[in-house]
C-alpha cells in the first residue's frame, strides 16, 4: 500500500519544496522518478517521452499537458496565452504528433483585471488558430488575492500520430546527426531582463514559436527522424542529457558551432549563466541518420523559426558521459545536467 | 562579440599552447588564485592545452566558498525573523549552513530575495518602511567598493530599517598564507584581474619580492589566462619574481582610486575566519565604528557559534592546493552538487563544483 510507504525523498534532502524542483534540472527529474515514476509507473509513462503515446484501434495519439505559471504575463515576442498554446502544441509535435485538440484550465487570482485576461483570452485564440487546433474543453477556478500570480494556465492536449512516424529516445543510433533548429538562450533571457528590471540597452524577443508547422514538414520528407526534443527549462543541456540517458548513447557536440546572439551572449557573461543552460521555447533538437541531415536542414532553413539550423554534433556509443562538448578553444568537457536552477554569481 | 569571442578563439588558444610548449624546460606549479578563472580553465578546458610540466592549482579566491559556515547560519537565523526582507547575490543562496541553506528559509516562507547589486537592496529598504532589510555581503574587493557604496547611500537616505551582515575578505593576505603554510607548493601566482582592477597591484609587489615568487595579474578569458600562464612561466624560467600585468585592458597599477577611497570610508580591515582555512590576521573587512548602526549582527543579536564540519570534506586542502577535488574520497558520491557537504561544491566558482560539471567521469554503474 502507498501510504504505508516512507517518503521517497529522505527529509534530509529537502523538507519543503524549493524553486530548484521545477527548474528542469537534476532536482526536478530527482523530484519526477523518485516520487511520479515510482507511483505511477506504467509501460506509457516509462518510456518518458515529451508526451503520451496511446494506442487505439487503427492508430495511435499524442497526449500532452504543460501548465503555465511565468512571471510577467506579456513578455518580448509574447505573453502567456501563446505559451500555454505553443507548449502543449510543440510536445506533441515532438511525439511525431499533428495537433488536433486542447483543454484549458485557468486559475485566477481575485483582482485580476478583466482587461488582462481579455488579452491572454485573444492571443490563445489567435496561437490555436495559426496551429489550427481547437480548443475544445476547458475549467475556470478563482484563488484569493495573494495566493496566485495573476493567471496560471493549464493545456492539455491530443494530437494523431501518422502511420510510419516512430519518434522516441530509444531510436537514436550511433551515427546519427543532431540537428539544432537556431539560436539558443532567447526566452530565458527576455524574461530574465524583465523580470530583474535589468537594462541590456536591446530588447531581447523570446524565441517562443509554434513547432508544428516545422515538424510535419520534416516527417513529411520520410527523413526517418528518430528523435526529437523541444528546448524548454533546462536549455539545450537537459535535451541532449535526456535523450542521451533515455537512448543509452553519448551525445558529441561542439560549442563553436551553436548559435547564440550576440546580445543573448552578452546578457550570460552579466549574470554569469552559461547559454547551454537557458530556457528556450520555440527552439528543438532533431535527431535522425547523418546521411539524411543535409535534407532535413534544406526544410529548415526555409523556415522563419529554422533559418539558423544546424548540425552541433552526433551520437556515439555510450561513453564516460551522456553529452561530451569539444570547448571553444579545442579541448573537451562534459555538458552535465543543470543542478539545480540558474542563479546569479556573485562577481 | 566584443571583448569576448576574440578570447576565445581555437587558433590563438593554440598558439599560445604551443609558445608555453616551447618555453617549458622543467615542471612548475602556478595558483590560479581567483574562482572564476578556475571555473574557466575546467569549462574551456585549458589545462588539457598545457604541457604536462605544469600544473595548475585552484586557489581561495571564491567568496562563496570561504565564507564561515556560522556566517551563514547567522544569515539563515536572521532570515527566519519575522518582518525581515534578506537579501543576497544568488549563488549565497545555496551554500549549507550547518542545517539548512537560505534557499530552505525561503521554501518555508521566509523573505529571501536575489539582488544583483547591494543598491538595489537599498532600494527594497526605503520602499519597505515597515521591513528589516538585511544584506548579506560577501565576495573579495571586487564587489566591496559596492557594498560602500549601498552603505554610504544608506546612511544619506538616513534609513533606519537597512543593515548589513558583512563578510567581506581581502586576496593578499590569502595568497601570504597560502606561501606560508608547510606544505605550499606553488611557485607561481595568477592575481584575479577583476580584484586588481579595483585594488590596483601595488600591494602584491612585496610579496613577490619577499617570498620570491612571480604574480601576474590575469583576466578571466581563456586567451588571458593562457598569456597569463605564459607570462608566469616565462617569468619562472628566467629566474625572476616580479609583479607584471597581463590584463591591461582592465587594470592600472594603483587601480581605481574612487573605488579604494569608498571602502576606506566605511570599511576597516579586520582579522577573519575562512571557511576550510581558519582564522587569516587582517584578512577581511568590517564596519567602521561610525557606520556600526548598519551592523546586522549587532542590530539582531544573533548567537555566537562554532560549527564542527563534516568530516568527509577536505575542502581545506583543497583551498590551499595541496589536494584536487577528484582527490576527496566523498567527491562525486557523498558530495555533490545537489546535496554538498562542503562550500566548494556549491558555488559555480568553487573548485569541487566546477570539476564535477566539467571532468566528472561517469562510471557504467551510476548511469
Amino acid at each position: 500500500m502507498i501510504s504505508a510507504e516512507s517518503c521517497p525523498i529522505p527529509i534530509s534532502d529537502y523538507p519543503e519544496v524549493t524553486m530548484a524542483h521545477g527548474g528542469g534540472g537534476k532536482l526536478m527529474h530527482d523530484l519526477i522518478s523518485r516520487m511520479m515514476y515510482r507511483v505511477f509507473s506504467n509501460p506509457i509513462l516509462d518510456a518518458q517521452h515529451d508526451g503520451a503515446i496511446l494506442k487505439i484501434d487503427g492508430g495511435r495519439l499524442a497526449f500532452a499537458t504543460d501548465s503555465h505559471v511565468i512571471t510577467p504575463l506579456f513578455f518580448p515576442g509574447g505573453d502567456i496565452g501563446y505559451l500555454s498554446i505553443y507548449g502543449t502544441v510543440n510536445d506533441l509535435a515532438m511525439c511525431g504528433a499533428k495537433p488536433e485538440w486542447l483543454s484549458a484550465s485557468f486559475i485566477l487570482e481575485e483582482g485580476l483585471p478583466m482587461e488582462t485576461l481579455w488579452r491572454v483570452v485573444q492571443s490563445m485564440g489567435e496561437a490555436a488558430k495559426r496551429t489550427g487546433v481547437a480548443i475544445v474543453t476547458g475549467d475556470t477556478k478563482v484563488v484569493d488575492r495573494g495566493k496566485g500570480d495573476g493567471i496560471y494556465i493549464n493545456t492539455a492536449g491530443v494530437g494523431v500520430v501518422p502511420d510510419g512516424v516512430e519518434i522516441s529516445p530509444s531510436r537514436v543510433r550511433e551515427g546519427d546527426a543532431v540537428i539544432l533548429s537556431g539560436d539558443i538562450g532567447r526566452h530565458g533571457i527576455a524574461i530574465m531582463a524583465i523580470r530583474e528590471g535589468i537594462d541590456f540597452q536591446t530588447v531581447i524577443q523570446s524565441d517562443l514559436a509554434p513547432l508544428d508547422g516545422i515538424v510535419s514538414e520534416l516527417l513529411e520528407a520520410d527523413l526517418d527522424i528518430h528523435c526529437l526534443r523541444d528546448l524548454t527549462r533546462g536549455g539545450l543541456s537537459s535535451g541532449l542529457n535526456e535523450i542521451a540517458s533515455a537512448g543509452k548513447v553519448s551525445i558529441n557536440i561542439k560549442e563553436n558551432l551553436i548559435p547564440v546572439r550576440e546580445d543573448v551572449l552578452g546578457a550570460c557573461e552579466i549574470l554569469g549563466f552559461d547559454p547551454l543552460y537557458v530556457a528556450n521555447e520555440g527552439r528543438f533538437v532533431a535527431i535522425l541518420p547523418s546521411e539524411n541531415a543535409e535534407k532535413a536542414l534544406d526544410i529548415l532553413h526555409k523556415h522563419e523559426d529554422g533559418r539558423q539550423a544546424i548540425i552541433i554534433g552526433h551520437v556515439t556509443e555510450a561513453q564516460y558521459a551522456n553529452v561530451i562538448m569539444e570547448s571553444s578553444i579545442g579541448a573537451e568537457r562534459i555538458v552535465d545536467m543543470m543542478s539545480g536552477e540558474q542563479l546569479p554569481r556573485i562577481c | 562579440m566584443k571583448y569576448v569571442s576574440e578570447y576565445r578563439d581555437r587558433a590563438a588558444a593554440e598558439e599560445y599552447a604551443e609558445r608555453i610548449r616551447q618555453l617549458v624546460s622543467r615542471e612548475w606549479t602556478i595558483m590560479e588564485v581567483c574562482g572564476g578563472q578556475t571555473h574557466s580553465i575546467l569549462k574551456y578546458g585549458i589545462d588539457q592545452l598545457l604541457p604536462e610540466k605544469v600544473s595548475l592549482i585552484h586557489g581561495p579566491g571564491c567568496p562563496v566558498c570561504v565564507t564561515p559556515i556560522e556566517l551563514i547560519d547567522q544569515a539563515i537565523e536572521i532570515a527566519g525573523k519575522k518582518d525581515v526582507i534578506l537579501c543576497s547575490f544568488g549563488d549565497m543562496l545555496r551554500v549549507p549552513g550547518s542545517v539548512q541553506d537560505l534557499i530552505g528559509v525561503r521554501a518555508s516562507g521566509h523573505d529571501v530575495r536575489i539582488v544583483y547589486s547591494p543598491i538595489d537592496a537599498v532600494k527594497i529598504a526605503a520602499q519597505n518602511p515597515m521591513k528589516q532589510v538585511v544584506f548579506f555581503g560577501v565576495g573579495f574587493e571586487t564587489t566591496a567598493p559596492v557594498t560602500a557604496a549601498a552603505i554610504i547611500q544608506a546612511a544619506h537616505l538616513d534609513l533606519n530599517n537597512f543593515y548589513m551582515l558583512v563578510s567581506h575578505v581581502l586576496v593578499p593576505p590569502a595568497i601570504k598564507a597560502v606561501l606560508s603554510s608547510p606544505g605550499c607548493r606553488v611557485q607561481g601566482f595568477l592575481a584575479a584581474g577583476h580584484v586588481c582592477s579595483i585594488m590596483g597591484y601595488i600591494e602584491y609587489e612585496p610579496i613577490a619580492k619577499k617570498y620570491n615568487v612571480p604574480i601576474v595579474v590575469t583576466g578571466f578569458e581563456p586567451l588571458d589566462i593562457l598569456e597569463g600562464i605564459h607570462m608566469c612561466l616565462k617569468q619562472l624560467e628566467e629566474g625572476k619574481a616580479e609583479v607584471s600585468n597581463q590584463y591591461m585592458r582592465s587594470v592600472r597599477r594603483s587601480g581605481n582610486p574612487e573605488a579604494i577611497e569608498m571602502m576606506r570610508e566605511v570599511f576597516e580591515v579586520t582579522d577573519r575566519k575562512w571557511r576550510g582555512i581558519g582564522a587569516i590576521p587582517e584578512s577581511g573587512l568590517g564596519l567602521k565604528k561610525k557606520y556600526m548602526k548598519f551592523d546586522a549582527a549587532e542590530r539582531f543579536g544573533v548567537s555566537e557559534h562554532s560549527v564542527e564540519e563534516s568530516g568527509d570534506c577536505i575542502s581545506g586542502q583543497v583551498l590551499t592546493g595541496e589536494k584536487k577535488p577528484d582527490e576527496c574520497p566523498a567527491f562525486g558520491g557523498k558530495c555533490t552538487p545537489e546535496h554538498p557537504l562542503g562550500a566548494l561544491m556549491v558555488s559555480s566558482e568553487g573548485a569541487c563544483a566546477a570539476y564535477y560539471r566539467y571532468r566528472y567521469r561517469l562510471t557504467r554503474s551510476n548511469r
